[in-house]
């Protein structure tokens, strides 16, 4: 309980300063609104149809990038994990692609598939493959030898290892994987909305504020949902992560 | 060692070299077999990619290192805000992170901030960083400086916490200074994570540089790519994009080659 | 001989209230200068809270240590600890040399001068030639020798060991407790082991605390009688040790009968009454 009034007590003291900075006249209103103004603002909005489909496009779009970014990571990430001399040569084109910014690939996605929700989707899920399968080839590694030797001692067959053994085993550095998988997936669907300019969703919706007649507080609310949203996902799969995997006593990444 | 055993080892090593490569090499050539095939204007054959590539950066007078000038004007400075703005990341994050760690109840106060921080997508500040510093060389340093903190700082937070609470009461045991303590035991204890945290931080930097990049002038990789995607130049545009791809990749390896030496110690001999 | 070590009145307690629990009960001791001692209890009895007190780790509720005559109010200057675990207390990324070092860092000694200290202390625990290599490449009985020598290399008045070779193998052990009693001789340290075994203190020291279970409090104080010169072969077979290990173990594990006993009566008696009120409930209700 102490952590989330100390959790509060932070944020009041950051919103305080920064009201305090923008109605000192530091800053000029117009460039930088105040928070109450950013969160009049964002009240307003949640009340808006169009802007609330906005939110709901984003997240379509999120959700179904991390579903079948986890149907292909997960199963290449065993597959390529399970067999060593597999797991050597496609490093190799893996530290080739992943390190390529998911931004530069927008112009040729809206070449290829123009600017519909296809293309936030296939972005999202190029970007956020990465991750999972990382962790997914990461953990079949790092099994403890022994649990693999006492599970063939008592005769276990290879597949049956592989599912009550292994599976449960690298569940937990899959799951921290998804959770990364799920922050980046989200990044890179408001991204594209941002930078190619969709019909729809919470990227858009900035666009259009930061462009034309330039709305900061629209700008610094639409920020704040995204934010919001970010926080509550990965915090809502630490929280699930915790609690599936209670008995996993391994370190799990940080960030 | 005897010649048998060292011609053995390099022979063993060559084949594994050999062995990773392969397959990329493969790929590779399937690529310029279906590339040609299909003769899409869309995706060019690698062939031709090298030789736009070849010409647009190597052709430039020999003094110069055979460089021209649209890479002195355009991957440079894209590469200097790049490495600059992540240098200047990792010491605010480490700093920061050691101050923010070192304290048992200050992560309780700022944690959820900067858990907020961390989830706002870095392209969709771009608007407030053009406000605060024009379009332009700073706009782009200064996003990617704050994009690029957030994995340092709570990687360095987890780390400094993260101390063996035997180490910490040998150095309580021994009186160690604070100086002391910091340098020789809490940083080198907390330097896996805190590597960790510099290498993704170290992408992040790569990708807000294109991203700020595909926003505004007056020069960069990334405005480069998106010039020649406007003017449907698809060699052009695929060289710019093999270029980043190359940047990313000799970035992490060189990387993981500084961080394998600097964690030598530890047990598994600074394995990834 | 003067007195080193000197304990009062010493008491801990954790948490408050109904979690109270207290870990150590009043103890008062003194060790004299040059003397090496050993504190045996039961596992869990409040060894190791003891220990951190006197080195001043913890700050005890309530009782006073004085080191050489001086309070302890935090950790003094001329004292080194030695823990168990050797693999969690060695830094390692520091190489063994380095390691030994360490606590000289900051002091008033020039670089040449660590080394030799650190190398000096080396020599002593029988590691000449290993300053080079790192934690990670040595055994367990190694690792716990650097340990003592980087504790050596500060020339600490006070030794304080907690359970130190719990974590070593029986060949190992019987080792390393040799190597502490001369090393004890050789610096005329004062040296204060904790552990649970009943052999090694008896075997170690001069001096044998025994302490009860939770919360800890003095049983007795025995006087070793041994000869200086021990050795793990004809010591252990000599009258001497045999029957005061066998006074030790009965302090230790007689105590507990006892108190099985007696809380065996005392829960009789409770239940007894117990039924006693029912019953008269019943009869007036």
């Amino acid at each position: 309980m102490k952590r989330v009034f100390r959790s509060l007590a932070g944020l009041a003291v950051f919103l305080l300063l920064w009201e305090g900075i923008v109605r000192a006249g530091l800053v000029r209103q117009e460039f930088l609104p105040p928070p109450s103004v950013v969160f009049a603002t964002l009240f307003q909005l949640l009340g808006d149809v169009s802007f609330l489909r906005d939110v709901i496009a984003t997240f379509l779009a999120w959700l179904i990038a991390v579903l079948i970014s986890v149907a292909i990571a997960v199963p290449a990430g065993l597959l390529l994990g399970s067999i060593p001399g597999l797991r050597a040569s496609t490093a190799v084109i893996i530290e080739f692609l992943r390190p390529i910014p998911v931004a530069a690939l927008i112009p040729l996605i809206l070449l290829l598939i123009g600017s519909g929700p296809d293309a936030k989707i296939t972005l999202a899920v190029y970007a956020s493959l990465w991750p999972i399968m990382f962790n997914t080839i990461y953990a079949l590694g790092e099994i403890d030898p022994v649990l693999l030797e006492t599970a063939r001692a008592c005769g276990t067959s290879k597949t049956r290892t592989l599912f009550s053994v292994a599976l449960p085993h690298t569940a937990p550095f899959v799951f921290t994987g998804i959770r990364l998988s799920a922050t980046i997936a989200l990044i890179a669907v408001v991204s594209t909305e941002f930078l190619a300019g969709a019909e729809l969703g919470i990227g858009n919706f900035i666009l259009e504020a930061s462009t034309g007649s330039t709305r900061f507080d629209l700008v610094l609310a639409d920020t704040m949902v995204t934010g919001i949203l970010g926080f509550a996902i990965n915090g809502g799969l630490e929280l699930l992560g915790r609690r599936l995997f209670r008995w996993n006593t391994a370190d799990r990444e940080a960030v | 060692m005897s010649a048998i055993t060292l011609s053995g080892r390099v022979g063993r090593g060559v084949s594994s070299i050999l062995r990773t490569w392969l397959l990329f090499i493969a790929i590779l050539v399937l690529w310029e077999i279906v590339t040609r095939a299909a003769a899409n204007t869309f995706f060019p054959p690698p062939s031709k990619i090298a030789t736009t590539a070849a010409g647009l950066w190597f052709t430039g007078p020999a003094g110069h290192l055979f460089l021209t000038d649209t890479v002195f004007d355009n991957v440079f400075p894209s590469l200097g805000r790049t490495l600059g703005g992540w240098l200047i990341a990792s010491v605010i994050g480490i700093a920061v992170g050691v101050l923010v760690g070192r304290s048992r109840t200050a992560m309780d106060y700022v944690g959820a901030l900067f858990a907020f921080f961390r989830a706002l997508p870095p392209p969709a500040l771009i608007p407030i960083f053009i406000v605060l510093f024009g379009i332009g060389p700073g706009m782009q340093t200064g996003s990617i400086i704050f994009g690029a903190v957030w994995p340092v700082l709570l990687n360095t937070v987890d780390g400094v916490r993260s101390v063996d609470s035997v180490k910490v009461e040998t150095a309580r045991s021994f009186r160690t200074p604070k100086g002391y303590w910091l340098a020789m035991v809490v940083l080198p204890a907390a330097a896996p994570k805190i590597f960790a945290g510099l290498r993704l931080s170290l992408s992040i930097s790569l990708l807000l540089m294109v991203v700020s990049e595909l926003v505004g002038p007056p020069n960069g990789i990334g405005i480069s790519l998106l010039q020649a995607q406007q003017a449907f130049d698809f060699p052009l545009m695929w060289s710019w994009l093999v270029l980043l791809g190359l940047l990313g990749y000799g970035f992490n390896a060189v990387f993981v080659a500084v961080e394998r030496r600097a964690l030598a110690w530890q047990p598994t001999g600074g394995r990834n | 001989m003067s007195t080193m070590l000197e304990v009062s009145g010493l008491n801990h307690r954790y948490g408050t209230g109904e979690k109270e629990h207290i870990a150590v009960n009043d103890l008062t001791f003194t060790v004299e200068a040059g003397q090496l001692a050993s504190i045996v209890g039961p596992s869990g009895c409040g060894k190791s809270t003891l220990l951190r007190c006197i080195a001043g780790l913890i700050k005890p509720t309530s009782g006073t240590v004085s080191l050489h005559g001086d309070r302890v109010d935090g950790v003094p200057s001329d004292l080194a600890v030695v823990f168990q675990d050797y693999s969690r207390s060695l830094f390692p990324w520091l190489s063994v040399a380095k390691n030994v070092e360490f606590p000289l860092r900051w002091g008033s000694l020039s670089k040449t001068d660590r080394r030799e200290r650190a190398q000096e202390a080396l020599d002593q625990v029988g590691l000449s030639g290993v300053g080079g290599k790192f934690p990670w490449q040595l055994s367990g009985g190694m690792q716990q020798r650097v340990s003592i020598a980087r504790a050596l290399a500060r020339r600490p008045a006070l030794l304080l060991m907690d359970e130190p070779f719990a974590s070593v193998d029986a060949q190992t052990r019987f080792e390393l407790e040799d190597l502490t009693r001369r090393v004890q001789r050789d610096h005329g340290s004062t040296v204060l082991v904790v552990t649970h075994d009943i052999d090694e203190s008896v075997y170690l020291s001069d001096r044998v605390l025994v302490l009860s279970k939770s919360p800890a409090s003095i049983v007795a104080d025995l006087t070793v009688g041994l000869p200086a010169e021990r050795d793990q072969i004809t010591t252990r077979e000599s009258a001497e040790f045999v029957s005061m290990r066998g006074e030790v173990a009965r302090l230790l594990h007689g105590k507990e009968a006892v108190t099985a006993a007696g809380d065996a009566a005392e829960w009789e008696l409770a239940e007894k009454s117990a039924t006693a009120d029912v019953e008269a409930e019943s009869k007036t209700g």
